[in-house]
């Protein structure tokens, strides 16, 4: 009896939903709204969260040694820095890199290049670039290498300097703004699901407020809970399912179109260039099952609440 | 001698308050027995209603108590009150169908409520429509058909699961004289074959011509319990 009152269900469902065409069509039109915003939560979410990566990539700070310092205690310091957990990467650049890269950043520059041949030695020092996870832990590791250098055996230091002091200013600033646009995109996020789901409730609701009457009799009838409530259920599912796939198709034409106007942070990027379409195409996956599942969720969770309101008869 | 029978329903000393200054029932007290046909009529606003809303267990009674079987239906647990329901078929004065399934689909739903096979919907659905002179106007919405239609759309759905009591609340109030009779026939009928019928009615010569008993109800008392009762007000 149970596949028998399944297959009843889902029917009854399925032919209530084109039955009641317009009540179905407004539904499904607030709820194609609702979801295109919760899908373009994903878009900005993903193209900030990408700008800010790009920011915190512009951030690192470099530690220069002592002319004359050992590579193997470089070497060794860049492993005990590997080792710490706020870091995410360090780059080694020897004195002789060092200088090679400058002869090529200059190689136009013939004054430059003969005052470099005029001196004995090379003047450029060995470095560690340190990249941390998070802009915010540039300090802890700054000190941690302060801490380093006032340890260094001999009382010979081979640390030189550390370039987090003169930018800790700019550091901090930048790493507010990306706490500060985390937060607030969190915040904006968190408001407009909420107005979404309260939306979409809603109309929902209101919807099946028409049906209010018709519930009475089907519980008068002799219907039990769930044989009243599943058609509406199942319709909502289908508003879900109807108003998910218009709000896909709908992100086609708005992230080709649009698409370069979101991009907040686009003059800090190595890839200006960096394209919507694309990466709708490339996630399409991921936004089709969150589409899909938060618009059959939403339809079938609020049709569920809205008949309970008027099922105790 | 004693009588044990026990009767179909029973109102014991059933009170409906909905404001302290009026009672909808004021100590109800009458039994039905299987197979009988009483009409309940009196004034608008006398009580029928709020007696029927009792016996179906959509409004409470204020005090007293009200049995189907032996058993108070008030304090029956949700899945149990389905099923009494199941036994019950009722009839409205403003029909309440459902307006978005066809004749064939109101008549049927009480069936799969019912637990009915398709195959057992398939057979009787026709049948009962057949009995009320609709099967030509099996596939029209309610919206499609006259008042009397659709009564009698509703008749068939009460009947159709073969209740042991119909409950038929005004139903020819929105009728005119022609499609009054034959709703009236139909309960007979319904009747004669065996099932308990409770009719509300203030229409005269419906009581008089069915001569059979009659509560009468004023004011939320009963005030008159007639065998074979007439219309008197």
């Amino acid at each position: 009896m149970f596949w028998v009152n399944t297959k009843r269900i889902l029917k009854s469902g399925f032919i209530s939903f084109f039955r009641n065409g317009f009540v179905s069509l407004a539904a499904i039109l607030v709820m194609s709204i609702t979801l295109f915003a919760v899908g373009s939560l994903l878009f900005s979410g993903a193209l900030l969260e990408d700008s800010l990566n790009e920011l915190r990539n512009k951030v690192d700070i470099n530690v220069y040694f002592v002319t004359g310092a050992e590579e193997s205690d470089v070497l060794a310091m860049k492993t005990t820095l590997e080792a710490l957990p706020e870091v995410r990467e360090v780059e080694y650049t020897s004195s002789e890199e060092a200088l090679e890269r400058f002869r090529e950043k200059h190689r136009d520059d013939q004054l430059t290049l003969q005052a470099l041949e005029e001196l004995e030695e090379n003047p450029l020092r060995a470095s560690l670039s340190i990249r941390a996870k998070e802009t915010s832990q540039y300090e802890g590791i700054a000190n941690f290498l302060e801490g380093e250098s006032a340890l260094s055996v001999d009382s010979q230091s081979i640390i030189d300097n550390v370039n987090y002091f003169q930018n800790k200013e700019a550091i901090d600033n930048l790493t507010g703004i990306i706490d500060n646009s985390e937060r607030s995109n969190l915040m904006k996020t968190i408001l407009l699901v909420v107005i979404s789901v309260l939306i979409t409730f809603n109309t929902i609701t209101l919807a099946i407020y028409n049906s209010r009457e018709e519930i009475r009799v089907m519980k008068l009838v002799g219907a039990g809970n769930w044989y009243v409530q599943g058609p509406f259920v199942v319709s909502g599912g289908m508003y879900g399912i109807v108003s998910s796939t218009a709000a896909l198709l709908l992100f086609y034409p708005v992230t080709q179109w649009f698409g370069p106007m979101f991009y907040p942070f686009s003059f800090l990027s190595s890839t200006q260039d960096i394209n919507l379409l694309a990466y709708y195409s490339s996630n399409f996956t991921e936004i089709f099952l969150t589409t899909f599942s938060v618009g059959i969720l939403l339809g079938i969770i609020s049709s569920y609440l809205a008949v309970k309101r008027y099922i105790n008869v | 001698m004693v009588d044990n029978k026990v009767p179909m329903i029973y109102f014991d000393n059933v009170t409906k308050i909905y404001n302290k200054d009026s009672f909808a029932l004021d100590e109800v007290n009458f039994s039905v027995e299987p197979q009988e046909f009483i009409s309940i009529v009196g004034h608008s606003g006398a009580g029928k209603t709020t007696l029927l809303k009792m016996l179906l267990a959509e409004d409470k009674p204020t005090t007293g108590n009200v049995f189907f079987e032996s058993s108070d239906i008030h304090t029956l647990p949700k899945s149990k009150l389905a099923k009494f329901r199941k036994r019950v078929g009722t009839i409205f004065q403003d029909f309440k169908l459902l307006p978005q399934k066809t004749a064939y689909e109101n008549v049927s739903f009480a069936m799969e409520v019912a637990g009915r096979t398709d195959k057992e919907i398939e057979s009787d659905v026709p049948h009962a429509l057949n009995l009320v002179d609709l099967e030509e106007k099996m596939w029209h919405f309610p919206h499609e058909l006259s008042g009397g239609e659709k009564q009698r759309v509703a008749i068939a759905r009460a009947i159709v699961n073969q209740p042991d009591l119909i409950i038929a609340d005004e139903p020819t109030g929105n009728l005119d004289p022609i499609n009054t009779y034959d709703v009236v026939q139909i309960l007979k009928k319904i009747n004669d074959l065996g099932t308990t019928v409770i009719l509300t009615t203030h229409n005269k010569g419906v009581i008089d011509s069915l001569g059979r008993r009659v509560i009468t109800i004023d004011q939320g008392r009963i005030v008159r319990d007639d065998k074979h009762g007439r219309y008197v007000l």
